[in-house]
């Protein structure tokens, strides 16, 4: 399999204020994700999660180091445009995102600016709406729609330019829970049947839990990266780092403490309930 | 002694007259003890944000009417303002509302406007900051130098330097990491202790209001639909779902275990999930 992202060696310190010295958020990070994948990048405020996004499609460079978009080098001038049309960004928060005052309109506006014909935007933005389950919302104004609705406007607006990976910085951090299945389904979704190579960055345990790989960040390193189980199984490493695991193998830990033997990469309610079932029998 | 709030029969319609009307609080009812850390769930639109605004005085009734300490906070323009100052707000994402140049000018802004002397301006500031666990140092930095959790708790503080008897707050770990979320919940919890304030707090977080609150009101299509304790809210499993709403993953965890036949009733903390599993293993080894 391909490389989607190569972060080689990466670098990188935001510039100081007058005679303040700089913040260092990464020293020698290296991270791949391959193509068609499904990450999810957890790790505490400050740790460089959202920095490391930037870089994804090119809106902060490094100061030392590479970064590389499907095979393309990030810092070549000439590649920007084609680096930001294979790498989609949606932000946390909705209202930010939205352009138009028609929803069809709004997810036209990336298209448009790609300079493609306008038969070819009418099928993209009708095929995108179909996909994120807002087809029938397509003469409406975004404004009057629900924060999880509008999230998917914006997610509509990103693969209606075809992109071969999407970065999603807390999608979903101000929305409510059906707002949050709605947008986690959608994602799984352009994963699953597109291909669609997807980095989720997120505070929601079990959100990450349903990626096929989790990475953790600490202080601009990764201190954690696997499978969901192998990952959320080092809980020690977790509340280190002032993070947790999902609430089911928080509990599984919590009873580990009392005596008793529980695995801890059950990160379903399904998986949990039955190994607490044959641990009480027993 | 008579509940601080007392709200009755409160509806409040948006652009009434115009085709864009719309009823965002339809005939609720409810009244709040001294001290009472209560939470407030329901999907978005479900009204919750049009309620907190009327319980300060910053939208007015259509129909119905808010007591604050047995008074109609509308009764005449002295008791609105005193509203404002004894029930304190914290909007969704309050980091972006600060504006001065250093974190106490920015906590200060609040007490000052209160027409509160110097001194006890300052005393405010003090206290508010410790209560969020700003440092003596912080206070004197650009507030837009702070990270985006320590920025929360500078516009935590500038509701809080306010002493409000009642403190309501939309949402207010939004965006943070387990930790930081922890965090801004103990600061709350501190200062409702120390006061004995009343806590109104809307959220997202089955688990957070589970854990923390005494009493939940459930908002849903404009109306108060449930009030009651977490055990008796988090019961009423299907009907949270059908609303858009969750139950804690651990109250999930509990049901399914009660229908593969272990006689458990569901619980929504870690902690009582152990005290029970244990419970019941420990019955089992004597019995």
């Amino acid at each position: 399999m391909s490389e989607a992202i190569r972060v080689d060696h990466l670098n990188y310190a935001y510039p100081g204020v007058e005679d303040t010295p700089g913040v260092a958020v990464f020293t020698d990070l290296s991270l791949t994700v391959e193509e068609g994948s499904f990450v999810a990048i957890l790790g505490s405020n400050g740790c460089g999660k959202s920095t490391l996004a930037k870089y994804f499609n090119s809106i902060l460079l490094p100061c030392g180091g590479k970064v590389y978009v499907c095979g393309m080098d990030t810092s070549e001038d000439d590649l920007l445009l084609k680096i930001r049309r294979n790498v989609g960004m949606v932000f946390q928060n909705p209202d930010n995102q939205i352009v138009a005052n028609v929803v069809e309109e709004d997810v036209a506006f990336g298209p448009e600016n790609l300079g493609i014909a306008s038969p070819e935007i009418r099928r993209r933005v009708d095929q995108a709406l179909q996909q994120v389950g807002m087809y029938e919302f397509r003469k409406h104004a975004p404004h009057l729609l629900s924060g999880g609705q509008k999230q998917r406007i914006a997610i509509a607006g990103i693969i209606a330019m075809e992109p071969k990976c999407i970065v999603l910085d807390e999608p979903t951090a101000m929305l409510d829970p059906r707002g949050r299945r709605e947008v986690m389904e959608t994602v799984l979704k352009l994963n699953r049947e597109k291909g669609i190579t997807v980095v989720l960055i997120t505070h929601h345990m079990d959100e990450a839990a349903k990626a096929q790989r989790v990475v953790v960040l600490h202080k601009g390193d990764v201190v954690a990266d696997g499978t969901p189980e192998a990952v959320f199984s080092q809980v020690e490493l977790l509340h280190k780092i002032g993070l947790a695991a999902p609430e089911t193998v928080e509990l599984c830990y919590a009873l580990r403490e009392n005596g008793f033997d529980l695995p801890l990469d059950r990160l379903d309610i399904e998986g949990c309930a039955q190994v607490l079932h044959d641990a009480v029998r027993t | 002694m008579a509940p601080i709030l007392q709200i009755k029969e409160l509806s409040h319609v948006y652009s009434a007259g115009t085709p864009f009307q719309h009823t965002a609080l339809d005939g609720v009812s409810f009244s709040v003890e001294r001290g009472e850390f209560i939470g407030i769930i329901g999907h978005t639109g479900s009204g919750k944000s049009t309620l907190m605004q009327h319980l300060n005085g910053l939208l007015k009734p259509t129909a119905g009417s808010i007591a604050l300490d047995g008074v109609d906070i509308w009764a005449n323009k002295k008791v609105t303002r005193q509203a404002r100052f004894r029930v304190g707000l914290v909007f969704q994402y309050p980091e972006y509302q600060l504006f001065e140049e250093t974190v106490y000018k920015d906590i200060a802004f609040g007490p000052k406007n209160m027409g509160l002397d110097h001194k006890e301006v300052d005393r405010r500031v003090r206290e508010a900051a410790q209560f969020v666990g700003l440092t003596e140092a912080q206070l004197e930095v650009s507030p837009f130098d702070l990270s985006g959790g320590q920025k929360r708790r500078v516009a935590i503080a500038g509701v809080i330097a306010m002493e409000p008897e009642v403190l309501i707050l939309d949402e207010p770990t939004a965006g943070l990491d387990p930790v930081g979320r922890e965090e801004i919940l103990e600061n709350i919890q501190a200062y409702r202790r120390a006061k004995n304030a009343t806590i109104m707090m809307v959220s997202h977080s089955m688990s957070d209001v589970a854990r923390l609150t005494q009493r939940l009101l459930v908002m849903n299509g404009s109306k108060l639909a449930m009030d009651g304790t977490p055990e008796q809210v988090f019961a009423r499993a299907d009907e949270l779902v059908e609303m858009g709403l969750d139950i804690p993953e651990i109250t999930s965890v509990f049901l399914r275990l009660k229908q593969m036949g272990l006689p458990v009733e569901p619980v929504y903390t870690i902690e009582q999930a152990v005290a029970v599993l244990k419970a019941l293993k420990e019955g089992k080894r004597h019995a």
